[in-house]
This record gives C-alpha cells, sequence and structure tokens, in this order.
C-alpha cells in the first residue's frame, strides 16, 4: 500500500481520507495509521503545492546557481551546505556530480535582489571558489507537471 | 449498377453502439464514458522510437508475419508472462490490430457451415466476422449470476457435432469478467473431448486486477488448438498504431498469413519498431497505467455501492457492467434518458448481445475528476427516477 499511497498523494496531497481508503481499496483507519507512520519517519516532509507563479500578478524571479567550494576536513559539505540553506530565500541545495559541488536554487523578487545573495552573501564565504548563476527564463514542466498544457481528449466520443 | 451487392454483407446488423454514436454526437458537453480506448498516450518512449524509425526510413513492407525481431520479442513475452514457448519463425504473426487477427484466425479454422460458440455479451466484431467466414454463430448467452464467466454446462448445451471453435473473450469487453485458471479448468476437457479449436482473445490481459492473467493455452492439451490473440492496443495505450499478433500451431498461422499476406501485406511497418521498444522496456508503463486503472475500478464500484446500484466486481479489463434493472428500462432507453437528461454517455449493455440487456458498459478510461463528474451526474438521475416511481405507486 505504501509506494501506491506516496505516488497518489504526491500528485494530490488534498485528496481526503475516504478517497484514499477507495481507491487503495482498504479502510480509512488503515490509511492515516500509514499517513501518520509515513510523516514520523519524515518520509512525509510536507504537503506543498505547485503554483504556476507566471499566471499571478506576484513577480518571481528563480536563479540556479553552481556553486564549487572547498570541503571542509571532517564535515565534507555538509556544513557549507547548511550555511546556505539556512537563508530563507534559497529554495533547494543539492550536492551534485561532476564540474561544480553544490546547486543552489533560489527565488526572489527581482534580479538585483538575486545578485545581491550572491555578490553579498554567497561569493564571500571562504570556502566557496566560485559560482556561477542561471536565470530561469521559462517553466514548462515543473515536478512532473507540464505547466499549462490544456490538452483535450482526442478520441471518438463512443468506441467499442 | 443494377446488380445487388453482397447479401452476405447487406443482411449484416450495423454495430449498436453504432446508433448511439450517431445520438451522442449530435449533444454537446456530454460526459462519455463510451470509450473502449485507454486515456494515456503511448509512453514517450515508445512514441520516440516510433520517430526515430521514420528518421532511419524505415517505410518499407516488412516480412508478412512482421518484423523478425518483433516475433523474437512478442514470443519472449509470452514466455516471461505465460510461461510457454512459440517459434517465432512459425508459429506467431504480426497483425493490424487484435482485430484482423480475429478475422483471419476465424477464416482460416472455418467450412462452410461449422458452428463457432460465442460467448455474449463480448466484443461486437465476433460475431459478424464468424458470418462473414460462412460459419454460423451459436451464442452463449451469458449469465450475471455467474459474473459472466462461461460455465461448463452452458459450453456444453451449445455444442453440437457441426461445433468448430470456441471464441474465449476474457479478460472481457464489456463485463470486464474474467476467467480464472479453475474456470479455465473447468472447461478444458470439454473442449478436448469435442475436438474444439479455442479462439482466446486476450488484449485485456494485461488489465486484470486480482491474479495475473492466465492462457488457457497454458494448460495442457490446449496450446495445440488455441489461436491466442493479443495486441499493444490496451496494454500500452496504441491503439491508433494498429498493432496486434496471433500464436497458434505452425500450421493455423501459415493458413492465417496466406489470407493476411494477400489482403493486408504486413502490419504498419513504423508501429513494429515503436512495438519492439514497447515491449523491450514497456513493463513499467505498464504496471502504473494498471495502477491507475485499478484506483478508478475501486472508485466507480464504491461510487455504486454508495448509489444503491447493484454491479459484481469485475477484476479485467477497464470496464464496470452495472444492472439498471430496478429502473424497469430497457438499457437503451435508459442510456437514451440519461444522455438526454444528464449528458453523460455510457453503452447499452444490449449492443454487446441480448444478455447485455438490463445493463450499461461504463469504461473507466477516464481521469479521476471525469469519473466523479459523471458519477454525480449518474446519481442525480437515479435519485429521480427512484422519487418518480414512489410517486407513481
Amino acid at each position: 500500500m505504501r509506494d501506491e499511497l506516496l505516488s497518489i498523494i504526491e500528485k494530490n496531497s488534498r485528496i481526503g481520507l475516504n478517497e484514499l481508503a477507495v481507491l487503495l481499496g482498504t479502510t480509512e483507519e488503515n490509511v492515516l495509521k500509514e499517513l501518520e507512520t509515513l510523516e514520523r519517519e519524515e518520509i512525509i516532509c510536507g504537503y506543498h503545492t505547485l503554483i504556476n507563479w507566471e499566471k499571478t500578478s506576484i513577480e518571481k524571479v528563480t536563479a540556479l546557481i553552481e556553486v564549487r567550494v572547498t570541503p571542509q576536513r571532517g564535515q565534507g559539505f555538509d556544513k557549507i551546505a547548511q550555511r546556505i540553506y539556512n537563508y530563507p530565500e534559497v529554495k533547494a541545495v543539492y550536492l551534485i556530480s561532476g564540474g561544480f559541488d553544490l546547486l543552489v536554487i533560489l527565488e526572489e523578487k527581482t534580479l538585483r535582489e538575486i545578485s545581491n545573495f550572491v555578490s553579498d552573501k554567497l561569493a564571500p564565504l571562504e570556502t566557496i571558489l566560485s559560482t556561477a548563476t542561471h536565470f530561469i527564463l521559462k517553466k514548462y514542466k515543473d515536478y512532473g507537471t507540464v505547466l499549462s498544457k490544456g490538452s483535450e481528449d482526442e478520441r471518438e466520443i463512443i468506441t467499442p | 449498377m443494377t446488380k445487388e451487392l453482397s447479401n452476405k454483407v447487406i443482411n449484416l446488423k450495423p454495430s449498436g453502439i453504432r446508433k448511439f454514436f450517431d445520438l451522442v454526437s449530435e449533444m454537446n458537453d456530454v460526459i462519455s464514458l463510451g470509450v473502449g480506448e485507454p486515456d494515456f498516450d503511448t509512453p514517450w518512449h515508445i512514441r520516440d522510437e516510433g520517430i526515430y524509425a521514420f528518421e532511419k526510413g524505415k517505410t518499407f513492407y516488412t516480412s508478412n508475419k512482421g518484423l523478425k525481431e518483433l516475433r523474437t520479442e512478442i514470443v519472449n513475452y509470452i514466455k516471461r508472462t505465460q510461461g510457454i514457448e512459440y517459434d517465432p519463425d512459425n508459429e506467431v504473426i504480426v497483425t493490424v490490430g487484435g482485430s484482423e487477427a480475429i478475422d483471419i484466425g476465424l477464416r482460416a479454422l472455418i467450412n462452410d457451415g461449422d458452428e463457432v460458440i460465442i460467448p455474449q455479451p463480448s466484443y461486437v466484431s465476433y460475431e459478424p466476422c464468424t458470418i462473414l467466414a460462412n460459419a454460423k454463430p451459436i451464442i452463449v448467452n451469458l449469465k450475471a449470476e455467474n459474473e459472466f464467466r462461461l460455465k461448463p454446462d452452458e459450453l456444453l448445451s451449445a455444442i453440437t457435432p457441426k461445433t468448430k471453435v470456441l471464441i474465449l473473450p476474457y479478460p472481457n469487453n464489456p463485463t470486464g469478467a474474467v476467467m480464472d485458471k479453475n474456470d479455465l479448468e473447468a472447461i478444458r476437457q470439454i473442449i478436448i473431448d469435442n475436438d474444439l479449436y479455442v479462439l482466446s482473445d486476450e488484449i485485456y490481459s494485461e488489465l486484470s486486477y486480482k491474479e495475473k492473467h492466465i492462457s488457457i493455452a497454458t494448460l495442457v492439451g490446449m496450446k495445440e488448438r488455441t489461436i491466442l490473440i493479443n495486441g499493444f492496443s490496451k496494454s500500452y495505450a496504441m491503439t491508433g498504431w494498429r498493432l496486434g499478433y496471433a500464436l497458434a500451431p505452425k500450421e493455423i498461422i501459415k493458413q492465417m498469413t496466406k489470407i493476411h499476406q494477400f489482403a493486408i501485406m504486413c502490419a504498419p511497418t513504423i508501429s513494429q519498431y515503436a512495438a519492439v521498444e514497447a515491449l523491450k522496456n514497456g513493463d513499467e508503463d505498464v504496471n502504473l497505467m494498471r495502477q491507475s486503472y485499478n484506483q478508478r475500478r475501486r472508485y466507480l464500484l464504491n461510487a455504486f455501492k454508495e448509489m444503491g446500484i447493484e454491479c459484481f466486481e469485475p477484476y479485467g479489463a477497464f470496464y464496470v457492467f452495472p444492472s439498471i434493472k430496478e429502473f424497469n428500462m430497457t438499457s437503451e432507453e435508459f442510456a437514451k434518458r440519461l444522455l438526454e437528461e444528464e449528458k453523460v454517455a455510457a453503452i447499452p449493455g444490449n449492443a454487446f448481445g441480448q444478455s447485455g440487456e438490463g445493463h450499461l458498459r461504463i469504461s473507466y478510461a477516464y481521469s479521476l475528476e471525469n469519473l466523479k463528474k459523471a458519477m454525480e451526474r449518474l446519481n442525480r438521475f437515479v435519485t429521480k427516477l427512484r422519487i418518480n416511481v414512489k410517486i407513481n405507486v
């Protein structure tokens, strides 16, 4: 049940217990128990909403920042990652294999705020060797969902 | 022209679905539950392979029986899912959908006047294909109380000295019924004793929700008398690619290949290349789609339960087949009024044979949101009908 439950609520966290129980062929109590276990085990870490901000009047600029750092003795990348992710404007920090070490996703209202963050907060950190900032121009697909697709059912309305 | 067209064709009844289609197509804003094909797009990696095949110029005929690579993958697939072995060179043919396999399979088996046993409700093409092959269809009217499975006594009473073929359509369209191993074992000896061929249409085999589908060809003494039909339409959401196949003993495939060779030449080449990809790397897609169908199946069964509409639990395909007998209307009347009053299109059960009367075929090849809207409307409709009944009493 666990995998199927997760795959349903990953796409629709608003779904009710009753409906989950029907879809999974089990009882509401079982679903609730499993959800609580998943939360306790921190497998479920939150219930977020996927918003296409481009369609709102709220301005948001997203940047992907490649960061090269010097790993610190005994702490590897964890300490520097923590210093970065503690900033609330940082949406995500990933340790990456390849040409750089950390990928930082930053969300701000304006380009200037992003550049200030990089020049004032990120670049001066002493273990950081270099940064490269990429701005997102358009989001086509996010979290497995194609944004603004509006596809229609192209099937014949009745078929045998 | 004054000379008459073929009487055999003129006398064929048009499909009951056609009538209903004409009615629906005149209306706007209809929520349809009437579709017999998946709502998923063909998985992207399969489409991608089709595009590559175009780019590489794979635009020529293949061999009549289909690409060797595809036949090999089909044989591998049947081995890993059913545990039976076929020879890719002589015991498999790639066809234009399962439909062609049904047609040429029957034509390869039948002599004039032979009888073909067709359990109904079932897919609309078995009876006309039988008639076109100059055989006599013998209809077995399956019963709701048996959950529309074919029972040994029903089969026995349909058999005459002229019986040649049994069509076995499970998992079933339109009822969603499945025949499990015990059900199949129960009719096996009758088939062998009466020396029948079996045309087993297993196009919905991957959409089995209780246990894995078991082909009748896996039973002792059955492989040598069975044409196993399957295809890509339902399992991989590839209806428009028109690709199916048949597995059967060498001598049968040899005769089927002759008809196919003269009537069709070969199945679409691009589709065949895409199908190779589907069989090689498509298992996970099938699992995800099955999981999704199963959730919707549970949702509908629960919705009918809450509405108090009688419906046996079907474990296959993507249809439920609820009974509407309590409303004292024919299936057609009910479906017509449901369409006119609530704009929901569901196919009357009798379109699939007389024994489907009193039922509706409801497809769950739709998103949950769509099904929810449709169930709200259906609920409103049956509530109204029940109130009217009370007033009239």
